[in-house]
């Protein structure tokens, strides 16, 4: 099986959705000739031409709203935000728009679209090129949101999330495009083509959105991860001996309520990760069902591990990023109170 | 409903602009016509709108290929003027070129050079006051060396150190300078060009006669707020002047893509009834002598003017940026308007003001204060290996009073 990087994964997906559907159109900043700041969509234009990869002018509620207009047509866009902190300006369009669009046309009209967006930090980009505002997304009714971890759930997503038929945000943590980045800044990153999520198969596959990975069994503790802190949350496992089951949830909505429900029934205690702030933050979702559905089998109070309540900082980058040292104080933590 | 008339089918097909020149082309700018130093007229600061037209679609030029200032839009400008305007010139493509060298060292994470685009903000800035208000891009840096901000302080925020006036908060480039009349710069592109309009209104509310200067890309003309701030201004009649600064390139979207079939980004305004200038961008005095039109006009409650500076982006969107991928490495070289520090030079060397052996030292001078000025800032620290502002700071500014959440958190992060 060929090995490939996230972003040869992803692009990969376009290519193969591309090649399958004359309804798929990609289109972004910069995601025509040059094939992306990130390059996930080089090649495309070559390989389908003008009409179907194409350079987006700099405004990110157009690409959406033009976006929303071909999917009503019967296009599948698939879109490029350059950075999901340049969403903003396409936020209407997403959420009071292409969100609701089957809702108040009684499925009269769909949109059968992804808006992509990079997203998290770890590479020094400061606030404008750091955010993680998933939850931004996950709390607006008609969006589906997903976010891989690794390029071969990377690649099955997002042709996923093309042929679903309803709009899905897909967010690519940046961090991990190259390799699964473990919050050790300070040592070499094992690329993908050395990883076994590396493996992708070259052609058609998809995963079903709405199905989490158990990516470590373990019986003492459930960690809850998705995106960069996946491989955080492994490493903070194995340095501190707890011996986590850590679930890497994939997609936030639909959510695999049933795959968390589980595990923490069986570990009876449970941590969530995440690089956004706290306040409010997908682990606010995540704690509240594992409380209404687990309250009687915790051992401890199921906790979060997340950003702190700032904006991503530049020069404080790694006080900011909840690394394995930060998730392993709380799977500590989470042990001791018996 | 009346029949169609019967005609020829003929399908609509999706029309994708594409730049003259790709890597491998020989650059062609035979698209680009401008017309000659001094052609432009220079109208009074109250015309009208709909009364100058044709000045956003022609381009003021002063500096001619001979060395000489012409036109009605010469004489704004002294000799001592112009002898410092090189100064700034230089001084900023030196500075540039220091930190480009600072990132490429692994000193910082990111820089972004001005390279080509220096006369635009130097001579720019000459033509506003004390107390008025920028709002940059992360390309103006050229805004804050002509009016006299320590360099020092640029380094030590691209260093993100111990004394970086903006506490290691915000990526290299993005300064901050109240007392310079430089807004704190978003990397969130447009954000700023409207705010531009809302102070300059608040200037007009308080009856004041300070004046604003919003910045913008080519390529972010396509963003809404650039929308907006030409609304609020025109409809308000804001004191506030509308900068585009077009350099072709919006990372590799060729400035085609942002303009779409009109012929200039400067006839943006006219649909608003804003009177719009089109002008050389790396003609300093052109630069110069439009601002302080602008200036003027805005000072005497006539309102907004939109210009549009032509120009060329000499070096890459940024270090995270390889340009050599979607354009010919030649077409600096050869850009028809000339390298701005090239063009001022010329002049003074005509005027016997300035000769090619004072040039040469002075760019000595200048390249000996930059590496001291570095030196000094990295005794401050640098990113990675600092010293840095300490972490505690990262919790405060958020808001004025540090809310109990952030006093737990700070806590919990043991700074």
């Amino acid at each position: 099986m060929p090995r490939m990087t996230m972003i040869e994964a992803i692009r990969s997906a376009m290519d193969v959705a591309m090649e399958r559907d004359p309804r798929v159109v990609v289109f972004g900043e910069d995601a025509g000739y040059f094939g992306g700041v990130f390059r996930c969509t080089q090649g495309l234009q070559k390989k389908y031409g003008k009409h179907r990869c194409f350079d987006a002018p700099i405004s990110e509620s157009g690409i959406i709203g033009t976006a929303i207009g071909m999917a009503a047509y019967g296009l599948r866009p698939c879109v490029e935000i350059q950075f999901a902190d340049y969403m903003f300006p396409g936020y209407d369009q997403l959420t009071q728009e292409a969100a609701r669009i089957r809702y108040r046309s009684a499925g009269d009209f769909t949109v059968p679209m992804v808006a992509r967006m990079p997203t998290g930090g770890g590479i020094f980009g400061g606030q404008t090129h750091s955010q993680s505002p998933e939850t931004l997304f996950a709390h607006i009714p008609g969006l589906k949101t997903v976010i891989p971890s690794n390029p071969y759930d990377a690649k099955g997503l997002l042709i996923a999330a093309i042929e679903d038929d309803d709009p899905v945000i897909f967010l690519e943590p940046k961090r991990l495009y190259n390799g699964p980045f473990d919050g050790h800044h300070d040592r070499p990153v094992t690329p993908w083509k050395s990883h076994e999520l590396g493996e992708v198969p070259a052609g058609h596959f998809t995963e079903p959105l709405g199905r989490a990975a158990i990516r470590r069994e373990g019986r003492d503790v459930t960690i809850l991860a998705y995106g960069t802190m996946v491989f955080v949350a492994l490493a903070a496992a194995e340095e501190t001996g707890v011996d986590a089951e850590v679930i890497d949830l994939r997609t936030l909505v639909p959510l695999d309520l049933e795959t968390i429900e589980e595990s923490v029934k069986k570990t009876g205690r449970c941590v969530v990760v995440h690089e956004a702030p706290k306040t409010c933050g997908f682990g606010a979702e995540l704690l509240a069902l594992v409380s209404e559905r687990c309250f009687y089998h915790l051992e401890a109070p199921a906790t979060r591990v997340a950003g702190y309540d700032t904006p991503y900082p530049h020069a404080h980058e790694w006080h900011y990023f909840p690394g394995p040292k930060r998730v392993g104080s709380a799977l500590k933590a989470v042990m001791e109170n018996v | 409903m009346k029949d169609a008339p019967d005609q020829p089918h003929v399908a609509p097909t999706l029309f994708v602009p594409e730049p003259q020149c790709r890597p491998g082309d020989k650059p062609d700018f035979t698209g680009l016509v401008f017309p000659r130093a001094g052609d432009a007229r220079r109208p009074p600061i109250d015309a009208r709108a709909e009364d100058i037209h044709d000045l956003a679609y022609s381009l003021i030029r002063v500096l001619d290929d001979h060395g000489k200032a012409v036109g009605p839009w010469a004489g704004s400008l002294s000799d001592e003027e112009a002898l410092a305007g090189l100064r700034d010139m230089l001084k900023t493509r030196a500075y540039d070129a220091r930190m480009l060298l600072a990132q490429r060292q692994g000193k910082t994470s990111f820089y972004m050079l001005s390279l080509g685009e220096e006369a635009i903000a130097c001579a720019f800035s000459k033509a506003l006051r004390p107390g008025d208000m920028n709002f940059p891009t992360y390309r103006q840096q050229g805004l804050l060396i002509s009016s006299g901000y320590p360099i020092l302080d640029m380094m030590n925020q691209c260093y993100s150190n111990a004394k970086d006036p903006v506490k290691g908060r915000q990526l290299p480039v993005m300064y901050s300078s109240k007392a310079h009349g430089f807004f704190t710069i978003s990397g969130n592109l447009a954000t700023q060009f409207v705010q531009a309009v809302g102070w300059a209104m608040a200037s007009a509310i308080a009856g004041d006669s300070k004046i604003a200067a919003g910045w913008i890309g080519d390529g972010s003309t396509a963003e809404n707020d650039f929308h907006s701030a030409l609304v609020f201004a025109s409809t308000y009649k804001a004191p506030v002047i509308l900068n585009i600064v077009n350099n072709q390139w919006a990372i590799s979207t060729f400035e085609g893509v942002a303009r779409g079939r009109a012929p200039t980004f400067a006839a943006r305004g006219i649909g608003f009834g804003i009177p719009s200038l089109r002008v050389d961008g790396n003609d300093y005095f052109a630069v110069n002598a439009a601002a302080r039109w602008a200036a003027d006009r805005a000072r005497a409650g006539h309102g907004p003017t939109l210009i549009e500076f032509v120009t060329y982006r000499g070096g890459a969107h940024s270090t995270s940026d390889d340009p050599s991928a979607y354009r010919p490495k030649e077409e600096f070289a050869e850009w028809p308007l000339g390298d701005p520090i090239e063009r001022l030079k010329a002049y003074l060397i005509a005027r016997k003001l300035w000769s090619e052996e004072r040039h040469v030292q002075a760019r000595a001078e200048i390249e000996t204060e930059m590496v001291q000025l570095q030196k000094e800032a990295e005794k401050n620290g640098t990113l990675h290996l600092g010293p840095n502002p300490s972490p505690k700071t990262m919790f405060e500014d958020v808001y004025k009073e540090m809310p109990p959440h952030l006093v737990r958190q700070r806590q919990e992060a043991g700074v």
